[in-house]
């Protein structure tokens, strides 16, 4: 349900999604864990905040560069 | 047996009378090999003054972020560094996020925005809103906007909201060290306007935001003297860049002494699951906090984090046979 399903930003993903840094070169293991319950704030291909709606059941995450993501 | 727990049999469990702020301060400061009886003994206050029946409640933000106030808890507040950004929902989706939360059993759905107080967008929004909703789903609509005048009170009555949410967040005596923009008076006089408008009231905070539990206490006797038709709980879930972000999660077993406590304070008021239980107490503390007083829970996700999936929690409610709360029973 939390999966990322865009493979072709996630290829070229440079930043962590939560924390915004770049994602070769820090930690990311706490990120991914909060990440379970809690969806994306950063863009991964720009690192721009994203405007990010929850709903009950989802969430869409949307970069003003790189489009929408959902749950 | 601890003598509190005989004194709240007695008192709480026989005529349904609270424990006062000492009484719940020995609760809560019980020790773990009394932890099993006292959550036995909160469970068969609920059993006996609410019965089985468990409220299930999706929420929605219909208002997210950029709020000008600075709970530091709230990763809502525009004047943190927190990732979380301004955003609005429109009301085809608040619609359809009503319809989601009714498809699981849900008898609430409580429209959330991050604001101080409302302005005439956001009541506007409202209006419609709540409208549409109202012609589109069979759900019962409450409301969470932050401070209210008297005459935004009547319009939300007119609307039809049947239920406002205003959490007072912690004890009079710690509310200072977490918010500084506006009082806990100011909140009181909120709730007080909601109480006398027949709406009704939902109030209740967060622990574990570096409050004592003198003053856990001091907010659970704060709480019962409001007598408030529902009390949230909330578990703190530390927030990226607030004020809090690095305050440890309340440890498990305090959270359940707490839950305990709170429903000896508050026999008969419904009792929820708020935020934050996944990481406080995980599955099996979470279904601990159901034995242990709690009557009803929020299902799916909170505002601007996740919760688990509701098919999740209605199985463990249909485990414990706990019947779902049914439209008809609270009209
Ligand atoms: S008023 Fe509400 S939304 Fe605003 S900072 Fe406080 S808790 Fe967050
Ligand atoms: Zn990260
Ligand atoms: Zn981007």
């Amino acid at each position: 349900m939390m999966d990322v399903t865009q493979p072709a930003a996630d290829s070229e993903a440079q930043y962590c999604d939560r924390c915004g840094e770049s994602a070769a070169g820090g930690a990311h293991a706490a990120c991914a864990a909060a990440r379970e319950l809690e969806p994306p704030r950063f863009c991964p291909r720009c690192r721009r905040r994203m405007k990010v709606q929850v709903v009950p059941t989802g969430w869409t995450a949307t970069c003003v560069e790189h489009g929408t993501r959902t749950s | 047996m601890a003598e509190i727990l005989d004194r709240a049999r007695a008192q709480v469990l026989k005529n349904g009378v609270g424990l006062d702020e000492a009484g719940i301060l020995e609760v809560l400061q019980l020790p773990d090999e009394d932890l099993p009886e006292l959550l036995q003994l909160a469970h068969e206050v609920r059993m006996t003054w609410c019965g089985p029946e468990v409220e299930v409640e999706g929420i929605v933000s219909l208002k997210t972020g950029g709020c000008p106030e600075d709970c530091h808890f709230c990763s809502q507040s525009g004047l943190f560094t927190s990732p979380v950004r301004s955003v609005w929902l429109d009301i085809p989706s608040l619609v359809e996020a009503a319809r989601q939360t009714a498809a699981t059993g849900a008898t609430e759905f409580c429209i959330v925005a991050a604001v101080r107080g409302p302005d005439k967008r956001l009541m506007d929004q409202m209006r419609e809103g709540v409208k549409a909703i109202k012609a589109a789903v069979d759900i019962q609509v409450a409301a969470s906007l932050g401070m209210l005048t008297q005459e935004q009170v009547d319009e939300l009555v007119e609307m039809g909201v049947h239920r406002y949410n205003h959490n007072l967040e912690t004890c009079e005596s710690f509310f200072p060290n977490v918010v500084t923009t506006h009082s806990w008076e100011e909140r009181w006089g909120t709730l007080k306007m909601v109480r006398d408008s027949g709406m009704e009231v939902c109030c209740g905070g967060i622990l574990g935001l570096g409050e004592t539990i003198e003053q856990r206490a001091e907010f659970a006797a704060q709480l019962a003297e409001l007598d408030p038709h529902e009390v949230p709980m909330n578990f703190l879930n530390p927030r990226p860049g607030t004020p809090l972000g690095d305050q440890p999660v309340v440890e498990g077993k305090d959270a359940l002494r707490a839950i305990a406590a709170f429903r000896l304070a508050m026999p008969k008021t419904i009792l929820r699951y708020a935020g934050g239980r996944e990481i406080t107490l995980g599955d099996l503390g979470t279904r601990d906090g159901l034995l242990g007083g709690i009557n009803a829970v929020i299902v799916g996700n909170y505002l601007t984090t996740l919760g688990r999936p509701a098919t999740e929690d209605l199985a463990m409610l249909e485990d414990l046979k706990m019947p779902v709360k049914a439209l008809s029973a609270t009209l």
